[in-house]
């Protein structure tokens, strides 16, 4: 199957390589998936507690390049973003970016997923309401 | 791209030898005719022609002609085996004794069986991909009339104990059918000789053309039988009826006959490379692991499983220049991994992250030196990008995480 230049670029080039201090009390991460099922995603985010805008996000994926490239775009979309903003984010946006193939759009979900994931597990740390969450699939 | 596609997927399929294709081409236009048609020349030019190929291919494999039946191809003649044999030897008994690492035209073939009243035993294999001959032994009963166990399995290049096989199989009187389809043509293969009576094969993986197969059926001591599964002209001394492939079968034989000369050269040629690029491999990439045994394989298979690298996203790193197969679940509509792998007792880490690298005539040592050169980058980018693999080198114990189902 062809995939799409742009899911060939976060492939090749994946955008916000890497791993944030998940003790920090700011940082919020998401870790979903399985190694038995061949993908495991986890997502970070920095966030400003004045602003709750998201100032950083990272990522690193095991999986396949639908999945990698799922997490990369995420984590473009989420630097800049208010937390409710971020959580707005629905995983169609992506398959729809990536023009992801109807086998892959359960990358999309987990990439949703670890959004969600990472900024409840923000909310937890900080006391806050938590107001992400994330469905059984 | 301008660039040559290095193909190592040659256990998928092999590229028609150019000298195959020429011997075929009269047989499309110069030479038209139907090889069963008995009145005139363009029938006769045509059985000549399917006659030598069957002696070519006969000769390979070091049987009688007679015993040679052509088919569309491995599956179909698989197929024929199992099921004609079920239901030619029906009044004997129902039981049947295959191994889980079999090819799915085996393992669909018995299925079928088991739900038309058959039974069916799995042998498991070890973790070299072997079965254990002892437990062959046990699971025959005086119901058992056939064992089907493949030459050489096609994700591992796990060459079985034939001739063991074939020794405790005609100890208790019992058929051994053997799946040849990736041995023939690159090792020596000789049934008689070990004790096989029923054997599928097929011309694509031997560098001929895709869309025939042969089924060997022994004639003699003991003479075997099998039911066909496609009925009409009475071809094939009635076990598979169907106009013949002509260009195909004449394809098949100069392939068999090309075989038969560089068989030996290719293999010793090919070892050389494969063994290059595994350790190539695995000198340069930490917790890599072969699948399989190393002592009993197919010269020219390798498959490796690179930790904490899912297969088909390191595939993509290099399948614009490089051809292979993954045993990765993504490659499939499932999430399951190789089948294969699982029975050989790989974990989920392994299953996950493996890779087929099966060379073939045309492999050069340019190939091999740029699929390490790009393999290689493709593991370490892709571990770059994995948290499991940044756990693992921190010491966390990954089996010990509760993961998320999804």
């Amino acid at each position: 199957m062809a995939y799409s230049e742009k899911l060939l670029d976060h492939f090749k080039n994946p955008r916000n390589v890497g791993t944030l201090d998940k003790n920090n009390s700011g940082v919020g991460t998401g870790l979903v998936g399985a190694p038995e099922c061949g993908d495991v995603m986890r997502l970070q985010i920095q966030v400003d507690p004045e602003t709750q805008k998201i100032t950083d996000a990272k990522f690193k994926t095991f999986g396949c390049g639908s999945a990698i490239a799922s997490s990369s775009l995420a984590t473009e979309w989420l630097k800049g973003k208010s937390v409710d903003e971020a959580l707005s984010i629905d995983n169609m946006a992506i398959v729809e970016e990536l023009a992801l193939p109807p086998v892959k759009i359960h990358c999309s979900v987990l990439a949703e997923d670890a959004i969600k994931g990472a900024i409840r597990d923000y909310q937890q740390k900080n006391g806050l309401e938590v107001t992400a969450t994330v469905e059984a699939h | 791209m301008g660039q040559r596609l290095i193909y190592l997927d040659n256990n998928a399929t092999t590229p028609t030898d150019p000298r195959v294709v020429e011997t075929m081409i009269p047989y499309f236009y110069e030479n038209p005719g139907n090889a069963a048609s008995r009145n005139h020349p363009a029938g006769w030019v045509a059985e000549g022609a399917v006659d030598t190929a069957r002696e070519q291919i006969a000769d390979l494999i070091n049987v009688d002609p007679r015993e040679i039946i052509f088919t569309s191809g491995a599956t179909e003649s698989d197929n024929l085996a199992i099921k004609g044999v079920f239901e030619m030897y029906a009044r004997k008994g129902n039981h049947i004794i295959t191994a889980t690492t079999e090819h799915k035209a085996v393992l669909d073939a018995c299925k079928k069986v088991e739900k038309k009243g058959g039974e069916v035993t799995y042998l498991e294999v070890d973790s070299e991909g072997l079965i254990s001959l002892e437990a062959l032994e046990a699971a025959i009963t005086d119901k058992t009339i056939l064992v089907s166990i493949m030459w050489a399995n096609n994700e591992t290049g796990v060459i079985q104990p034939m001739k063991e096989i074939g020794e405790i199989c005609a100890k208790h009187g019992v058929l051994f059918m053997s799946d040849a389809t990736q041995a023939v043509g690159k090792i020596p293969v000789d049934p008689k000789a070990t004790g096989v009576h029923l054997m599928a094969f097929t011309s694509h993986k031997m560098y001929g053309p895709k869309g025939v197969g042969a089924l060997f059926v022994n004639r003699k001591n003991p003479r075997v039988k099998v039911t066909s599964q496609m009925d009409g002209g009475g071809h094939e001394r009635g076990m598979r009826s169907g106009t013949l492939n002509v260009p195909g079968i004449v394809g098949f034989g100069k392939a068999a006959a090309i075989a038969k000369e560089e068989m030996h050269e290719d293999a010793a040629r090919l070892s050389k490379l494969r063994d290059k690029l595994q350790s190539g491999l695995m000198d340069i990439l930490e917790e890599s692991y072969v699948n399989g045994s190393e002592e009993h394989r197919m010269p020219h298979v390798t498959n490796i499983s690179f930790k904490h690298v899912e297969g088909e996203g390191l595939m993509m790193t290099f399948n614009q220049n490089i051809a292979l197969s993954s045993g990765s679940a993504c490659t499939s509509a499932s999430l399951e991994p190789s089948y294969v792998l699982v029975a050989l007792g790989l974990g989920d880490d392994l299953a996950h992250s493996s890779l087929r690298f099966s060379l073939g005539r045309f492999t050069t040592e340019e190939d091999i030196d740029a699929t390490i050169k790009q393999v290689s980058e493709g593991v370490n980018h892709m571990r770059e990008l994995s948290p499991i693999w940044e756990m693992f080198k921190e010491g966390v114990d990954i089996d010990a995480i509760e993961w998320s189902e999804h």
